[in-house]
């Protein structure tokens, strides 16, 4: 039954109102037949007043209106919980495994310097165990480099550091294998090659921490786009609920009739959704908020410690490049620059696993944490030894002490074992972190689909509630 | 012999020289407080005011630095020598990055990872005689520009490390009587147009190490209009293998350096070779901390026994081979 036929042009009424406005066609033949035309606007206002004084007309502003409000609080939700949605999973499938490339870039490209160094620092030619480390190191570098160049936005910034990663990579391998093959003929300059492969490693170095700085970065504005409440969404649906209670409460009063079916479903639909909108965020935030703190946080100080160790293990083998060429005056008193680093490093390394330590939730978590800081233990107290025999006289003893073979307790011992572990907490930290996102992500699974279309029923459910009570005007 | 001859006359006129110096300086503090003007004609004076005045005027009218150390003499019981007695051991600034005169040989069949070249033959020959084992030595890597600051802080006893003797660094530093003589040269890839320190330098890039006699030499001729105004001296690098580094790179179109070390650059790449002749004369010395007299007497000792026996062997074994000429340990004069 067509509930409402005159609807297009409803000047059936009394149109006392509008006359004054229209001089016009009261007077037909004139000079011009259309004067200046009104807006359509003007137009329809001047309907809507008219409209309003007769039950039918408010009954159908009323239910546009409630269409509206459904219709709005459905797309606003739908919209909102897309963009949370989306950044939600930019975290899970895109910005965190980033942040994880770039320290995995950073990691892999020290590991190889650090493995280069020591390779020549044992006086003759490379160890087999050394050079792996080194291929290693260059080969997860580069793939992860390909990785996050194309996963960066043309023309960003990390887009330019990734480019200029990748350029520098290959110049520093062919340094590194100038330094191999004059180191083979035997000739000192093999090593001013590693040097030269050193200083720009380090540069390669600075660019590879602002790339870790800037995922990180891309990764918290991501949390803060998927975790903030969806207030206009929320509002609008307290709005469209209130309209619809109003309605019916209205109805109430001037017919008598307590329910009317359509406007039951859509406010019971407009219940759906509110409350789908406020659990459904609630625990994709929790979920969220879980993988931060049981999750980035914790990956974000592991990744520190492991660079921390990388560092003063590099600090360490330098110290015996050197010998006592770089000092440093501290507190007034002249120090040994690459050992100096070496204690800063192994400061921030012991707080950085205390720090894990109380962030590990489980002792899953902890126990490779723990296993990390007895290793350190056990590598500074074989460092004093290595310390005590350069201090000494003896070279040698020192070099055993820090790079020699397993059977003389060296400290490289320590520090594999140290990074074995840490790779360990990692693993499981990473695993943590993706079910929680991944949790949290769930939460708002159809969220925004659903909204759009229990609105849409809501939305129809309105209408046709109204267009009922309108068609007992007929 | 000539040498002997000097130690024997020392011995003798020691104790007078010494107090001669005493005398000299009072006088010479004497008349310079009061009229600082008339020094200049006061120190060039006579006799026994000759070596005070060679302190004093090193700065004005230094013209051979290599002839200013201090004649040689076996005596050990001043401070410096007794600190490092009580040590047990030598602590000495070198170099190992240069090619047959300080550097490790990755190639070494020995199983310790021992420094090894000419001027490492020099250092364990000092510590022979001064402790009475070769072995007891610290030896401590030390950049270029590092030379004299590890003097200065009493991180070395001593520097053999390849270092010209100069009038600049005499105001810091102590040197030996000189122990090589060299000259800086030019070297550049076989097929460059660079025909030695001339006009072919211009419009190239020179490579230095930082803080060399070759980089200051450059600086120098370059302001006084000697080396040509085009020739682009800017890449300095901490030790002058890196040079080679560079011009490898191609970063670089020539390396300025001593002769004796562009020799063992030119050992390990055939593609490169000096070009021209040497355009400078320069003296390699043992450089220690300026007061301590007793140590470079006691080191010029040592060299005096070392020209006669183990200059030479050293040599045909580490320079020989690279320097392709036979050579011997330079004439020796003292203050």
């Amino acid at each position: 039954m067509p509930a409402m036929p005159p609807q297009p042009g409803p000047p059936v009424a009394v149109p006392p109102a509008a006359p004054a406005a229209q001089p016009g066609p009261a007077v037909p033949g004139g000079p011009d037949p259309t004067p200046p035309r009104r807006t359509a606007w003007a137009e329809g206002v001047d309907q809507l007043r008219a409209a309003a004084t007769t039950e039918p007309g408010r009954l159908r502003i009323i239910g546009a209106a409630l269409a509206l409000l459904l219709v709005a609080f459905g797309s606003m939700t739908a919209w909102q919980m897309t963009e949370r949605s989306d950044a939600a999973d930019n975290v899970l499938s895109s910005s965190q495994p980033l942040s994880a490339d770039a320290a995995l870039i950073y990691r892999s490209l020290a590991t190889a310097n650090t493995a280069a160094s020591s390779g020549f620092l044992a006086g003759g030619q490379e160890t087999t165990e050394s050079r792996q480390d080194y291929e290693q190191g260059i080969s997860t570098a580069a793939d992860r480099l390909v990785n996050a160049a194309a996963n960066s936005e043309p023309g960003s910034k990390s887009a330019q550091t990734i480019t200029r990663l990748n350029k520098r990579l290959p110049e520093y391998k062919g340094l590194v294998e100038r330094a191999r093959s004059n180191n083979r003929q035997g000739y000192p300059l093999g090593g001013a090659y590693l040097r030269y492969a050193n200083a720009k490693m380090q540069v390669m170095l600075k660019d590879a921490e602002d790339l870790y700085k800037m995922e990180n970065q891309r990764l918290r504005s991501d949390y803060a786009a998927a975790t903030p409440y969806p207030w206009i969404a929320i509002g609008a649906g307290v709005l469209a609920i209130g309209g619809l209670v109003w309605a019916q409460r209205r109805n109430y009063h001037r017919t008598n009739r307590v329910l009317n079916h359509g406007l039951v479903t859509a406010t019971a639909a407009s219940t759906v959704v509110l409350l789908w909108l406020v659990v459904g965020h609630s625990l994709a935030r929790a979920g969220l908020n879980d993988s931060y703190d049981h999750g980035v946080r914790s990956l974000n100080v592991l990744n520190d410690a492991r660079i921390a160790s990388l560092k003063a293990r590099g600090n360490e083998t330098l110290t015996l490049v050197s010998r006592g060429a770089e000092t440093k005056k501290v507190d007034g008193k002249t120090v040994d620059a690459y050992d100096n680093d070496y204690k800063t490093q192994m400061k921030d390394l012991s707080a950085k696993l205390a720090a894990a330590e109380d962030l590990a939730d489980d002792s899953a978590g902890e126990s490779p944490v723990k296993g990390a800081t007895a290793n350190m233990q056990v590598w500074q107290d074989r460092h004093k030894v290595a310390r005590e025999a350069d201090d000494s006289g003896d070279y040698q003893g020192a070099l055993d002490k820090v790079i020699g073979s397993n059977d003389k307790e060296p400290t490289g011992q320590c520090f594999d074992n140290v990074d074995k572990d840490l790779d360990k907490a990692l693993k499981h930290e990473q695993g943590e972190f993706e079910v929680a996102a991944a949790d949290g992500k769930g939460a708002m699974t159809g969220l925004p689909l659903g909204a759009a279309v229990l609105a849409v029923l809501g939305a129809s459910g309105a209408v046709l509630g109204i267009g009922r009570r309108l068609s007992e005007y007929r | 012999m000539k040498a002997r001859r000097v130690r024997a006359a020392l011995k003798g006129w020691g104790g007078v020289g010494a107090m001669a110096v005493v005398l000299a300086l009072t006088a010479v503090f004497a008349l310079v407080l009061p009229l600082t003007q008339s020094r200049g004609d006061g120190s060039t004076g006579i006799g026994g005011q000759g070596v005070a005045s060679g302190t004093q005027t090193k700065a004005e009218e230094c013209t051979d630095p290599q002839d200013q150390s201090l004649a040689p003499s076996a005596d050990e019981t001043g401070k410096t020598i007794q600190d490092i007695r009580d040590r047990g051991y030598l602590l000495v600034g070198v170099d190992q990055n240069s090619y047959r005169w300080g550097y490790r040989d990755p190639n070494s069949d020995s199983k310790t990872i021992e420094l090894e070249g000419f001027d490492i033959d020099l250092a364990h020959a000092i510590a022979g005689e001064i402790l009475g084992d070769r072995n007891a030595i610290r030896f401590r890597a030390i950049p270029t520009n590092e030379r004299i600051p590890a003097i200065e802080d009493g991180r070395v006893d001593m520097v053999v490390r390849t270092m010209t003797i100069s009038c600049d660094r005499l105001k810091e530093v102590a040197f030996s009587s000189p122990y090589f003589e060299t000259g800086q040269q030019v070297l550049a890839p076989k097929t460059s147009d660079v025909k030695g320190y001339d006009a072919t330098l211009a419009n190239k890039k020179i490579c230095t190490a930082d803080g060399s006699t070759a980089w200051e030499t450059l600086d120098a001729d370059k302001k006084s209009g000697k080396l040509v105004a085009s020739a682009d001296i800017k890449t300095t690098v901490p030790n002058q293998l890196d040079c080679l580094v560079r011009l490898q790179l191609g970063e670089v179109d020539a390396v300025v350096t001593d002769g004796a070390l562009a020799a063992s650059q030119a050992a390990q790449d055939p593609t490169v070779e000096l070009k021209g002749e040497p355009f400078t004369t320069e003296y390699y010395g043992v450089a220690m901390k300026k007061d301590a007299e007793d140590l470079v007497r006691r080191v010029n000792q040592v060299l005096v026994d070392y020209r006669e026996n183990g200059w030479q062997q050293s040599y045909d074994k580490w320079l020989k081979p690279t320097i392709k000429k036979p050579a011997g340990p330079p004439p020796v004069k003292y203050q």
